[in-house]
């Protein structure tokens, strides 16, 4: 028996996906892991506007557009902070937040 | 054609400048000095001309609008700039990448500019990032310093975080409407419980990029980390900018919502002034100082938003012009200090007006301005954001931002009486401060004054059609 997925399993997935994303932004320590968890919050995003695109207004494509400007910035968005991470890397010899607390209260 | 260049005319100068700086770059390039006084030189003709061919309209459906007000706006952001490009220029003389430092900056600026007059959510989030992610790499531009990369990451990872909430909201308004589009949205909103949930992701983002209080965090460390040039624009520009379009979102977007709003910045704009003057109250370093109370002035900001009127957006700009000039004289003065002895501590301070009577002087106008003391601007903009907040009869939000004002005249009045009469048996050498500087310094203090006292710049802005 197959199951024909709806517009609320797309959701449940995206939404467990964004708060999974959340989840691990909060706890991991270590920068590159925090931004592979903003990447998930980011494609929970993407599945949201595929799915409210495909059943709930098809046709019209501001969804689709959406998606693929999102993917975009988010690379160029990674680019940066890895870009960070790495000149961070350098001077603290660490990539775990715990370790960079100059800067307090 | 020609309808495109009038209306987009600010965004494409700038696109000219950035494309310059570009092609200096590339090519064989110029010496730090000539290209500075070049930049000014540009920035100030860039300030100038956006005075003259404002119309307004509308173009590529919808997505880009501008109005006066919006044309008004544009040029206290490219005012600042300006400012800051004076006054921060012993230290960008010295940096190895000058060029870099105005790409980015002014790439900032560019989307700070589509993001004002974004009609669209699509183009509203790229032109975000395009304010926030060139600010991120100019954080950490002391390549050297330990402290510049840590405020650097912690910008870069609020500021993504923070736009993924935002978009996990637009894609609920995307879903409940059917439309990306801000005026269609704005006739498509119901109040239903998944709108509400979108509203407050929007709302949580914004929060997060003006630093309202539980999303301030960052704000501080990445102040204090990144240099004073970079400091001043993030917490003048950024912020300004910020402010002018969570004010139009919030007033032409989610005028359905109006009542869940109104009680929302009540709680937040008294948790922001509060906390912000407590943590004001303890800091050492001056940056950290201004920081935070760069956060009790978005508390203030608040209390005029709240109006939900054409008060309340007259108000708030008056009041980002007026920050614009106290809180860049401010930096202005820690920038040349900081720039010539290396000092940053409020203690350092002790005794200033016996070797530096100039800076001393203008430092304590910015600090009385800040603080709202009545010749100063700042308290005529003080008192309309605060007649703003009153329009709804809530009297005792009024009294609570009145009595925050009172606490932060004590950290602004500690430092200038640090200034003024502690003893210090060490104090700060006499600054030379260069021409160009002091010029700055001046328009900054003059514009304290004069900008509260010309009854007419009110009026004026009052009169610009939103």
């Amino acid at each position: 028996m197959t199951i024909e997925p709806g517009l609320y399993h797309l959701l449940f997935i995206s939404t467990a996906l964004f708060f999974i994303g959340v989840y691990g932004f909060f706890t991991r320590r270590n920068l590159i892991t925090m931004l592979m968890s903003i990447e998930l919050i980011l494609n929970s995003v993407n599945l949201n506007f595929i799915a409210f695109d495909k059943y709930l207004w098809p046709g019209k494509m501001d969804g689709l557009f959406f998606t693929v400007f999102i993917i975009a910035i988010a690379a160029a968005e990674a680019a940066v902070a890895i870009a960070i991470i790495i000149n961070l890397y350098r001077s603290h010899q660490s990539i775990d937040v715990e370790n960079a607390e100059d800067l307090k209260y | 054609m020609n309808e495109f260049l009038t209306l987009m005319k600010s965004e494409l100068v700038l696109t000219g400048i950035i494309f310059l700086l570009l092609f200096i770059k590339i090519g064989k390039g110029m010496k730090n000095e000539s290209l500075l006084s070049l930049i000014q030189l540009l920035l100030l003709l860039n300030f100038i001309f956006s005075f003259f061919f404002n119309k307004e309209g509308n173009l590529f459906g919808d997505m880009f609008y501008t109005t006066p007000l919006i044309a008004f706006q544009k040029s206290i952001l490219n005012l600042g700039v300006y400012l800051i490009s004076l006054l921060c220029s012993d230290w960008l003389k010295k940096t190895q990448h000058l060029p870099e430092f105005f790409l980015l900056m002014l790439s900032a600026l560019l989307g700070m500019f589509l993001m004002i007059s974004s009609g669209n959510l699509l183009i509203f989030y790229l032109s975000l990032e395009l304010a926030t992610i060139p600010v991120a790499a100019m954080a950490n531009f002391d390549l050297e310093r330990k402290r510049s990369s840590e405020g650097a990451m912690k910008m870069i990872l609020s500021s993504a975080f923070s736009s993924g909430i935002l978009l996990f909201g637009i894609s609920l308004i995307y879903g409940s409407t059917g439309s990306i589009s801000l005026p269609a949205i704005s006739q498509l909103l119901n109040g239903s419980p998944l709108q509400i949930l979108a509203f407050v992701f929007v709302f949580t983002a914004f929060a997060f990029k003006l630093s309202i209080v539980p999303f301030h965090l960052w704000t501080a460390d990445v102040y204090e980390g990144s240099p004073i040039a970079v400091t001043s624009f993030l917490s003048v520009i950024s912020k300004g900018a910020v402010a002018f379009i969570f004010i139009t979102v919030l007033y032409k977007v989610f005028t359905p919502m109006l009542e869940i709003w109104y009680w929302m910045i009540v709680i937040l704009a008294i948790a922001t002034m509060v906390i912000g003057n407590l943590f004001a109250l303890r800091q050492q370093n001056i940056k950290r100082f201004l920081a935070f109370s760069s956060i009790a002035q978005v508390g203030f900001i608040l209390v005029g938003i709240s109006n939900a009127d054409y008060l309340g957006i007259a108000s708030v700009v008056y009041f980002v012009l007026i920050y614009v000039f106290s809180n860049l004289a401010a930096f202005g003065v820690a920038a040349v200090i900081a720039e010539k002895t290396g000092k940053e501590n409020i203690d350092d301070y002790k005794g200033l007006y016996k070797t530096n009577p100039f800076l001393t002087w203008i430092m304590a106008l910015a600090l009385f301005s800040l603080a709202g003391i009545p010749p100063t601007a700042g308290f005529f903009g003080k008192l309309f954001l605060l007649t703003a907040g009153g329009a709804r009869a809530e009297y005792w939000f009024i009294l609570v931002a009145a009595l925050n004002m009172i606490i932060s005249l004590y950290y602004y009045l500690r430092v200038v009486r640090a200034m003024f009469m502690d003893k210090n048996d060490n104090p700060v050498e006499p600054v030379k401060t260069a021409p160009v500087v002091k010029m700055a310094l001046i328009i900054c203090g003059g514009g304290i004054v004069l900008v509260g006292l010309l009854s007419w710049i009110f009026e004026y802005i009052k009169t610009l059609q939103y």
